[in-house]
């Protein structure tokens, strides 16, 4: 019954999309500039040239290359535009079926495109975020209605765990155990969370996944829901994502009102309710235990774990917690079996990971990639080397919880242990390239203000200690260390790390720690004695 | 046995824990068996000399002033002694580095009704803009919290030190009391 | 169902306890002393100050006594060097934070803070000074809360909402700019729900909280008996 009705939007909706010969897709995400002007003044342009018969414009998310923004696309021909502003509208336009235009064709075997694999972003720029019809016709909850139809619960936790699918949000703790915990555990109702509090600074992966195909969360969302015996989800987003916001809210409704969510999804026994909650801004309420305070209403601090969320979460019942990136893995994974997603990637890291390519590359963007790829490949391929008379430093992955990876060691494979064995972690996936003009004290220091500002106060290494190693780093700063205060910068360091209450505190140190390791050299130079140039010799 | 050369330092402190010293009474001859005075607020000498084995200093460093006698003191001294809470962490002298010295001075020498108001010149010493410990300057060899420690906690402090006893003194005081 | 009870070892001692209780109730109760600020008998635990962090066999990591249930073959280690070194620093890193002049503290000689210092054998504070302005909410009538003095342990805010039911107080702001506020940052004397018990006070480890009109000699403190009031309330129920 329910089956029939998904397959009749999907032919309508089919044979809508056949009628235009051409498809334009003008990405429509926050952080595009001018987009929407881009947008209004291709339709202009149609309406203009009378073409409104064999011309579509579609907004889409987010196609990757933002350094090369605002994109267009023309399909079926796959050509990409880059840099478009409003003016060019008539000119694309006049230029359909004919010869494209040079000036802002971007090369079809870019690397940027071609070394990529995309999974969670296979539909990000290709569909309206917005539109469940575009969503189904690409092939949208089909892993849902499978699931429903063909699998019971344990199916899909065997499944999960056979994967090796682990945790997107930072962790990277194996998503099949987590949901097998709560699946077992006592306790009604059961909750189900969508960690979409992405705070780490130049990280954009969940924002973008939010933005570009929101659809395909909350069909992960619901699979989750199912196998573990969830009844009420809670997506937690930060207010400062509007339309991320806007978009969750409108393929709530739509999936509510298809009966994708709500009563007896699809017709089966599933019951299964989705609310959106705002944060207000606060990093530590990423912190899962955080963010079950402040779902609760309660002033967001981290508590003590055990008990872990998956026995006592929200209101004290069990409750499954996933990153988005997490949740967005599910469907291909249900769709495509386990083994294709553990045959991606290394021994323990599998599958693909999404990262915010950011800083001195040339290609900036968006970007997914099999796990154990080389950073270097990331960094020369798909970000393009970087800019021009420009050297690379370093790699910082993980942001203010992470550290940064020499130049030397750019033949490192992206994985949570490879990472972890450098100091650093894997991070959300906020990837920056630092060039030889950045100084690492700098960087350091700028990610203590963060982590000092951010720290929720609860704990007092923490508090306090987040705010004395970032005075004593602006020690170092003006070239007024001694080596006195480097000793005291590394047992702060030790300090925060094994005495701090949550992973905020204790992650704090890793940018700090992997900047001594890597670059004292520049933290001895800003200590301005005799003492200091000894330490070098050797 | 050849006598230890001691020095007491005043610093910005409030002159209590010397006179905590001098409570120590008849047993101040006890120690004159063990010490030459060489240099104090007790004694009339002009110039801190060369060589001293033992420096007691009160108070923190407040002033362009201490820093360079302390400077001085250090590199003339063998065992540098932080006598007092002023000395080992500013205590109430540091209580004006919450505002800084130039507003706490404002508002003490015109803040308030006062026949001359007017804030003191530059004929004495200009204060920093915070009162610290000495440890934050030089290193120091042994701190004595308390405020003031008392007469028995300095000169138990004193006899373990003609005895070399420098690392384990047990101190029965803490910051304050 | 009856409560299991487990045995495991504290600093090379067999000791028993129940599955419910905790490594710092099990320690205590056979003489073993975990030094706490944040916590107190009667008082959620929220395991914050992390002074009472031990080693527990087979784990790298630190866990705080206060809040880790205890297992059947643990082994304990509450006082090691390197735990000792990190309370040492926790103490430091409070004396830092605020303007502790214990000398002319009202409650110099009767401070948890302060006699920790000296039981840990802390005889200077290595890290130096913040030096915050912050105020003193002298509205009440008869309390006065310094913020100078104050180490957010939050036992005043936990015994106002779980022991007498007001909660008046509450922490604003994050991180270093943490404070304790009355009601929604007024004035503790405007407070409308304060009912003026003072168990705020007496449960506070600090001279943060204090009485007006006592001498120093005076200002002891008093933590009312938590559990016991928590009992008799159960029975009335």
């Amino acid at each position: 019954m329910h089956r029939e009705k998904i397959d009749r939007i999907i032919t309508e909706h089919r044979q809508f999309l056949d009628q235009f010969n051409h498809h334009v897709f003008v990405c429509s995400g926050l952080g595009c500039p001018r987009n929407d002007e881009i947008r209004r003044a291709l339709e202009r342009a149609v309406q203009t040239q009378h073409l409104q018969d064999a011309v579509l414009i579609r907004k889409v998310g987010c196609m990757g290359l933002c350094s090369a923004g605002p994109l267009v696309l023309i399909q079926p021909q796959e050509l990409m535009y880059q840099g478009v502003q409003p003016e060019d509208a008539e000119e694309i336009i006049a230029s359909l079926g004919k010869s494209p235009i040079q000036r802002l064709l971007l090369p079809a075997d870019l690397a940027f495109f071609t070394r990529q694999h995309k999974n969670v972003l296979r539909l990000s720029g290709r569909i309206d975020p917005e539109s469940l019809p575009d969503y189904l016709v690409a092939g949208g909850y089909q892993a849902l209605l499978k699931t429903l139809a063909t699998l019971q619960p344990p199916d899909i936790l065997r499944s999960i765990q056979d994967s090796g699918l682990r945790g997107r949000g930072g962790a990277g703790y194996p998503t099949g155990l987590k949901w097998a915990t709560v699946a077992k555990a006592q306790g009604s109702p059961k909750y189900l969370i969508c960690n979409a509090d992405e705070g780490d600074p130049g990280a954009f992966m969940d924002r973008s996944l939010l933005e570009s195909t929101p659809h395909a969360i909350l069909e992960g969302m619901i699979m989750a829901a199912y196998a573990v015996g969830a009844s009420q989800g809670f997506i937690y987003i930060r207010a400062e994502y509007p339309l991320a916001v806007q978009r969750l809210k409108r393929v709530i409704r739509d999936a509510e009102q298809n009966n994708l969510l709500g009563h007896s999804i699809c017709g089966s026994n599933l019951n299964f309710h989705i609310q959106i909650r705002l944060g207000a801004g606060a990093f530590v309420c990423g912190e899962e235990t955080a963010l079950i305070r402040s779902i609760e209403g309660k002033r967001g601090l981290p508590r003590p774990r055990p008990p872990y969320p998956a026995e006592k979460g929200l209101w004290g019942c069990p409750t499954l917690i996933n990153n988005v990136e997490t949740y967005a893995n599910i469907p291909p994974l249900i769709t495509h079996g386990p083994e294709w997603c553990a045959n991606l990637g290394t021994d323990k890291s599998r599958g693909t990971k999404v990262f915010a390519l950011t800083g001195r590359v040339r290609h900036t963007g968006l970007i997914e990639v099999p796990m154990g790829m080389r950073l270097r490949e990331i960094v020369d391929d798909i970000g393009g080397g970087l800019t021009e008379g420009h050297t690379l430093k370093a790699v910082q992955t993980g942001g203010p919880s992470g550290g940064c990876i020499p130049a030397a060691l750019l033949d490192t494979p992206v994985s949570y242990e490879s990472l972890n064995e450098l100091g650093s972690i894997m991070g959300s996936g906020g990837m920056i390239v630092i060039d030889e003009t950045s100084s690492m004290v700098d960087i350091v220091t700028y990610f203590m203000a963060f982590c000092r500002d951010e720290s929720c106060g609860k704990c007092t290494p923490c508090r306090v200690g987040t705010a004395q190693i970032h005075n004593l780093l602006i020690k170092f700063q003006n070239h007024r260390a001694t080596m006195a205060d480097l000793e005291m910068l590394e047992w702060l360091c030790d300090l925060l790390k094994n005495t701090s209450l949550c992973g905020l505190g204790q992650s704090a140190p890793n940018p700090v720690l992997s900047a001594l390791r890597f670059f004292r050299r520049e933290f001895l130079d800003c200590i301005a004695t005799e003492q200091a140039h000894e330490e070098v010799k050797p | 046995m050849k006598k230890l050369r001691l020095a007491t330092l005043w610093l910005d402190g409030c002159s209590g824990c010397h006179m905590s010293l001098l409570d120590a009474d008849e047993r101040l001859l006890e120690l004159t068996a063990f010490f030459d005075i060489v240099y104090s607020p007790l004694v009339d000498v002009k110039q801190f000399p060369e060589k001293v084995d033992i420096t007691c200093i009160e108070g923190p460093i407040s002033s362009p002033e201490d820093e360079r006698l302390l400077a001085e003191v250090r590199k003339r001294t063998r065992l540098l002694v932080a006598m007092g809470d002023c000395a080992v962490t500013g205590n109430i002298p540091a209580m004006r580095n919450i505002e800084g010295a130039p507003a706490m001075l404002q508002n003490i020498y015109t803040g308030q009704e006062l026949l001359q108001p007017q804030v003191p010149g530059t004929d004495i010493p200009i204060l920093n803009d915070k009162a610290l410990p000495i440890h934050h300057f030089v290193p120091v060899d042994l701190f004595i919290p308390g405020c003031p420690p008392s007469a028995d906690t300095l000169f138990t402090t004193l006899t373990a030190l003609v005895k070399g006893e420098t690392d384990q003194i047990p101190l029965p005081a803490c910051f304050g009391a | 169902m009856t409560t299991p009870i487990l045995t495991l070892t504290i600093d090379g001692k067999e000791v028993s306890g129940l599955a419910t209780e905790t490594i710092l109730q099990v320690a205590r109760e056979n003489g073993f002393s975990i030094p706490t600020l944040c916590w107190l008998e009667g008082l959620t635990s929220v395991g914050s100050c992390r002074l009472c962090m031990v080693e527990l066999r087979g784990s790298t990591a630190l866990h705080p006594a206060c809040i880790t249930l205890i297992q059947e073959g643990m082994t304990v280690t509450t006082s090691s060097e390197r735990l000792l070194r990190y309370r040492r620093a926790i103490i430091e890193l409070l004396f830092s934070e605020r303007n502790h002049a214990c000398a002319v503290c009202v409650v110099n000689g009767h401070c948890e803070l302060q006699s920790l210092a000296q039981q840990l054998g802390l005889d200077h504070i290595s890290f130096p000074g913040l030096y915050p302005a912050l105020p003193v909410d002298a509205s009440h009538s008869r309390f006065v809360m310094d913020h100078n003095r104050c180490i957010l342990c939050t036992r005043c805010v936990r015994v106002c909402s779980e022991i007498e039911g007001a909660h008046t107080w509450d922490v604003k702001d994050r991180g270093i700019r943490s404070r304790i506020v009355a009601d929604l940052d007024t004035p503790w004397g405007d407070s409308t729900t304060c009912t003026g018990c003072g168990k705020c006070v007496h449960v506070c480890p600090t001279g943060a909280l204090f009485e007006k009109g006592k001498s120093v000699a005076e200002m002891f403190k008093k933590p009312p008996a938590l559990p016991y009031l928590k009992a008799t309330r159960a029975q009335e129920v």
